[in-house]
C-alpha cells in the first residue's frame, strides 16, 4: 500500500496525522478551561443560578475533550523516540528540557486537580473547588507555554552550541526558552485556543436560541461568546500580521512559501490573493494579484524589495503549495470570525441579539471554524519550516530513526485505524452532549437520561448538589 | 567530572523514581482492567470504574515524565530504546489510547447491556500491561547498538523471555488492582476481590521466581552481579525481604485487613524493580550504553534538576491531596450519582 513511499515520508505522514487529531484538544480545552472558571468565579460571585448550569454544561463535554487530549497526547510524547530518534539524541539536551518542565509544571498540575475539579465539589467545599478549577485552567496555559516554547526554538533556533557528538546543548537557557519567535506564536496560539472554544460556544449557544430564543442558558453562553468574538478577533488578526513580520525576519524562505513568491521583487511585490503554485515551473499559474501590496503589508512600504524563492536553493524550497494554500484558509477563516464578531456586536447594540437568527446561522456554520484555522496554521508554520526539523541546522531527512519502512507503515495504518474508531466515538458523544439543550437547573446526564441510572458524570451530578445548597 | 558522573546517577535515580511511581500507579489502575472480565456485573464495574476515575489522569503523567525525562536527561538512551521497542510501545499507546477514553465514554454510551467500551477498557488495560512488561524483557536482554542508533530489527524484542517478563507484569498489575479493590469496596466485591488476591499472589510469587531465574542466563553479567562475592552482602537481603514480605502478605490476606495487601503489593514491586535495578545499573541499555555515556551534558541535568527539586515534592504533595478527597471505601451509586 505505501510502495514508492520511504520512511521518512511516512514518519513525517503519521507525526503529522497524530499531531493533527492531537492538536485540536488542546486548542479546545485551553479556552475552555479558562471558560469554566470564569463560569464558576461568576456563580460564587453573583451567586446566579445560570452559571453554575452552564458550568455543570460544559464541564461534562471538556471532560470527554480534556480525557481525549491527554491519551492523543501521550502519543506525542512518544513520536520522538519511535519514528525522530535520532532528532531525540540530537536535540534531547536543549528540547527535552523544556518538555520534562511542561509535564512538572503543567501535566501534573491538570491531571492532580481535575479530579477535583469533576468530582470533588461536594467533598471540598466551594472555595477549593474553585482552586482547583483555576488550577486547570492555569496548569493549561503553562503547557502551553512550555510546548510552544520548544517549538518556537525548532522554528527559530538561539542561544544554543552543538557538542563533539553532534548534539545540541544549551549555552544560554533564557535565550532558549525565549527564542525570538517564542513570544509571537505563544500569543498566536493562545488567542487562537480562546477563539476557537468561543466559536464552538457561539455555535451550541447559538443552536438552541434557534429553537428558543428566551432560554436563559443560551442566551448567557452566546452572548459571551460573542464578545470573545468581537473583541479577540481584530486582536488576533494584529498578532497574526507581528507574527508573520518576525517570520519574515527569521525565516524568510516560509514567507517566500506563503506568500508564492518564487520570483523576486526588487520594486515592490504583488499580493497574491489567489493562485495555483506549480513548483516545477517556479510561477503561480492564474494568480489574481494586487500589485505593491505584498510590499506593504511586509514592509509597510508599497515598493520595498522582497526576495524570492529563486534566491534560494531547490533542496531548501519547503513545499510550496501547501503552505500557501493552508495559509489562506487560516486567514480567510480568521476574517469571517472578525465579521461575525463585528456582526454580533451590531445585533447587541441594535438589542436583536437574540433573535437574529441569520446571525445564529452564521454562528453555527462558525462553529467548527476555529479548529480549522488551527490546523491551517500549524500546516502553514510546520510545512513552512521544512526541509528542517531544527530550521537551517537539522535536516527532517537526517532526524528519522533508523527504522524500515513496514515498521513505520504499520504504525501509521494502526493509528489511522485506532483514531478512527475512537474519534468517531468521541465527536459522537460530544454533539449529543452539545445537541442537549442547557436546562434551568443543570443536574448532570443522569436525570436527563433514563437509561443512565446507574450514574454517569458523577461530577455534574455532585456539582449540582453543590450547588443547589 | 566528578560532578557530572554525581548528576547522572542522580538523574537515573529521578528517572528509575519516576517509573517506578507509574508502574505501582498506573499499575493497579490498569490491574482494573486487567480483572474487568472477572467481574461482569455493571454494578461492580461502575464501583471499580469510580474507586479510580478522579486519580487515573494523573497516574498516567508519571509515564510522560519517565518518556520525556528520559529523553531529556538520557537522549543517547531514549534515541536507542524506543526505536528498539517500537512495536511494543506503539501497541501500548494504542492500549492507553482503548482504555483512557473508556473512562468517559462507558458512561456516554447509549448501549445498556453490553457496554463495548468495558471491552476496550479491558481490552486496552491488558494490551498497555502486556506491551510494558514485554518491553521490560526486551531492555533486559539487551538490544543491537551501532554508533549512536539501535541496528536491530523491529522484530528483535520477541522472545520467550519477553514474553515471560510480559505476563509476569500483567499478573502483577492483576495483583496490584485486587488489592486497591480489597482497600476501596465493601460486600460481595469485597469478598471476590480477597478470594482472587490469593491466585494472584501466586501467580505473582511465580512469575518473580521465573523471572530471577531465567534472568542470569541472559548475560554473565547479571550472574556475576548477583552471584559472586562480595556482591551477595548486598544482593542476598533482596530475595530474604521478598520472602518475609509475602508472608506479611498471607497473614494480611488470611485476617482481611483491608488496609494492608494494596500497601504490601507495593513493597512486593519495589523489592522486585531494586532487584532489577541491581541487574542492570550502571547500564541504561544494558551490557551498551551506561548512564554516563548517555546522559545530557551537565547544564541540561543541572537545569533540570531544579525543576525537580521543588517540583516532584509539590507534584507528590498534591496529589496525596487528591487521593486523601476521594478517600474510603466507594460504595456503589454514591460518588456517580
Amino acid at each position: 500500500m505505501f510502495e514508492g513511499w520511504d520512511a521518512v515520508v511516512l514518519a513525517r505522514a503519521q507525526f503529522a496525522f497524530t499531531m493533527s487529531f492531537h492538536i485540536v484538544f488542546p486548542a479546545f480545552s485551553i479556552g475552555l478551561a479558562s471558560y469554566l472558571a470564569v463560569l464558576e468565579a461568576l456563580w460564587l460571585a453573583t451567586g446566579r443560578e445560570v452559571f453554575i448550569n452552564l458550568f455543570n454544561y460544559w464541564l461534562k463535554i471538556f471532560a470527554i475533550a480534556f480525557g481525549m487530549g491527554v491519551v492523543s497526547g501521550i502519543v506525542m510524547s512518544y513520536q520522538f523516540g519511535t519514528n525522530w530518534s535520532a532528532f531525540a539524541d540530537k536535540t534531547g539536551p536543549v528540547v527535552g528540557p523544556l518538555m520534562a518542565y511542561e509535564v512538572l509544571t503543567a501535566f501534573f498540575l491538570e491531571a492532580g486537580f481535575l479530579g477535583v475539579m469533576l468530582f470533588g465539589l461536594e467533598r471540598v467545599g466551594h472555595k477549593l473547588h474553585f482552586l482547583a478549577t483555576l488550577m486547570v485552567a492555569i496548569g493549561t496555559l503553562i503547557s502551553a507555554f512550555w510546548i510552544l516554547s520548544a517549538n518556537s526554538w525548532m522554528q527559530t533556533p538561539a542561544g544554543y552550541a552543538v557538542n563533539a557528538d553532534g548534539q545540541f546543548v544549551a549555552a544560554d537557557w533564557l535565550k532558549v526558552i525565549f527564542n525570538p519567535s517564542f513570544p509571537y506564536r505563544l500569543v498566536h496560539m493562545v488567542l487562537a485556543a480562546y477563539l476557537t472554544t468561543a466559536l464552538v460556544v457561539g455555535a451550541v449557544g447559538a443552536f438552541h436560541l434557534l429553537r428558543d430564543s428566551h432560554l436563559a442558558g443560551a442566551r448567557v453562553m452566546f452572548s459571551m461568546a460573542m464578545w470573545m468574538a468581537t473583541l479577540v478577533a481584530p486582536i488576533q488578526i494584529l498578532a497574526g500580521d507581528q507574527h508573520g513580520l518576525n517570520t519574515l525576519e527569521h525565516q524568510p524562505v516560509k514567507i517566500m512559501a506563503m506568500e508564492g513568491h518564487f520570483e523576486s521583487h526588487p520594486d515592490g511585490a504583488p499580493l497574491i490573493l489567489f493562485g495555483l503554485p506549480d513548483e516545477q515551473a517556479a510561477k503561480v499559474k492564474y494568480a489574481v494579484e494586487i500589485p505593491k501590496m505584498g510590499s506593504l503589508i511586509l514592509k509597510h512600504a508599497p515598493d520595498a524589495p522582497l526576495a524570492g524563492l529563486d534566491t534560494v536553493p531547490r533542496e531548501n524550497w519547503p513545499p510550496v503549495p501547501i503552505t500557501f494554500w493552508s495559509f489562506r484558509i487560516m486567514v480567510g477563516l480568521g476574517f469571517l470570525m472578525f465579521a461575525l464578531g463585528l456582526l454580533s456586536a451590531w445585533g447587541r447594540w441594535r438589542g436583536f441579539l437574540f433573535e437574529w437568527r441569520l446571525l445564529h446561522l452564521f454562528a453555527i456554520a462558525m462553529g467548527p471554524a476555529g479548529f480549522v484555522a488551527v490546523l491551517a496554521g500549524w500546516i502553514t508554520t510546520e510545512t513552512g519550516r521544512q526541509p528542517f526539523t531544527v530550521y537551517g541546522l537539522l535536516r527532517t531527512a537526517d532526524s528519522a530513526s533508523p527504522l524500515a519502512m513496514p515498521a513505520v507503515g504499520s504504525s501509521l495504518l494502526a493509528f489511522i485505524v485506532v483514531y478512527f474508531v475512537v474519534y468517531a466515538a468521541g465527536l459522537t458523544y460530544l454533539f449529543r452532549l452539545m445537541a442537549q439543550p442547557p436546562h434551568p437547573g443543570e443536574q448532570g446526564p443522569s436525570k436527563e437520561t433514563p437509561t443512565r441510572t446507574a450514574g454517569i458524570t458523577p461530577a455534574a451530578g455532585v456539582v449540582a448538589e453543590g450547588a443547589a445548597r | 567530572m566528578t560532578a557530572s558522573i554525581d548528576i547522572a546517577t542522580v538523574w537515573a535515580f529521578i528517572i528509575a523514581f519516576a517509573v517506578f511511581v507509574y508502574v505501582v500507579m498506573d499499575g493497579f489502575d490498569l490491574g482494573l482492567g486487567i480483572l474487568f472480565p472477572l467481574f461482569p456485573a455493571k454494578a461492580d464495574r461502575d464501583v471499580i470504574m469510580n474507586s479510580v476515575a478522579p486519580v487515573w489522569d494523573g497516574n498516567e503523567t508519571w509515564l510522560v515524565l519517565g518518556g520525556g525525562g528520559l529523553m531529556a536527561a538520557f537522549p543517547l538512551a531514549y534515541a536507542v530504546l524506543i526505536p528498539a521497542l517500537y512495536t511494543p510501545v506503539v501497541a501500548m499507546l494504542i492500549g492507553l489510547i482503548f482504555r483512557g477514553v473508556a473512562f468517559e465514554f462507558r458512561w456516554r454510551t447509549t448501549q445498556t447491556t453490553r457496554n463495548r467500551w468495558d471491552i476496550a477498557f479491558a481490552g486496552g488495560s491488558w494490551l498497555a500491561a502486556l506491551a510494558q512488561g514485554i518491553a521490560l524483557g526486551a531492555i533486559l536482554q539487551g538490544v543491537h547498538v551501532e554508533g549512536r542508533h539501535y541496528a536491530g530489527g523491529w522484530w528483535d524484542w520477541l522472545t520467550p523471555f519477553s514474553i515471560l517478563t510480559g505476563l509476569s507484569v500483567t499478573i502483577g498489575y492483576a495483583l496490584l488492582g485486587v488489592t486497591w479493590l480489597v482497600l476501596k469496596t465493601e460486600g460481595e466485591l469485597r469478598e471476590q476481590a480477597y478470594s482472587t488476591s490469593w491466585y494472584l499472589l501466586f501467580a505473582m510469587l511465580g512469575a518473580i521466581g521465573a523471572v530471577s531465574i531465567a534472568t542470569p542466563f541472559l548475560h554473565i553479567q547479571y550472574a556475576h552481579r548477583w552471584f559472586t562475592w562480595p556482591n551477595v552482602i548486598l544482593t542476598a537481603p533482596v530475595p530474604l525481604a521478598v520472602a518475609i514480605v509475602t508472608v506479611l502478605l498471607l497473614r494480611s490476606l488470611a485476617e482481611k485487613k483491608d488496609s494492608q495487601p494494596f500497601f504490601l503489593t507495593l513493597v512486593l514491586f519495589a523489592l522486585s524493580y531494586a532487584g532489577l535495578g541491581i541487574s542492570m545499573y550502571p547500564f541504561i541499555v544494558p551490557q551498551s550504553i551506561t548512564i554516563w555515556q548517555a546522559a545530557s551534558p551537565e547544564n541540561s541535568q543541572i537545569f533540570m534538576l531544579f525543576g525537580v527539586a521543588v517540583l516532584i515534592p509539590l507534584i507528590l504533595g498534591y496529589t496525596g491531596w487528591a487521593y486523601w478527597v476521594f478517600r474510603g471505601k466507594v460504595r456503589p451509586g454514591s460518588g456517580y450519582h
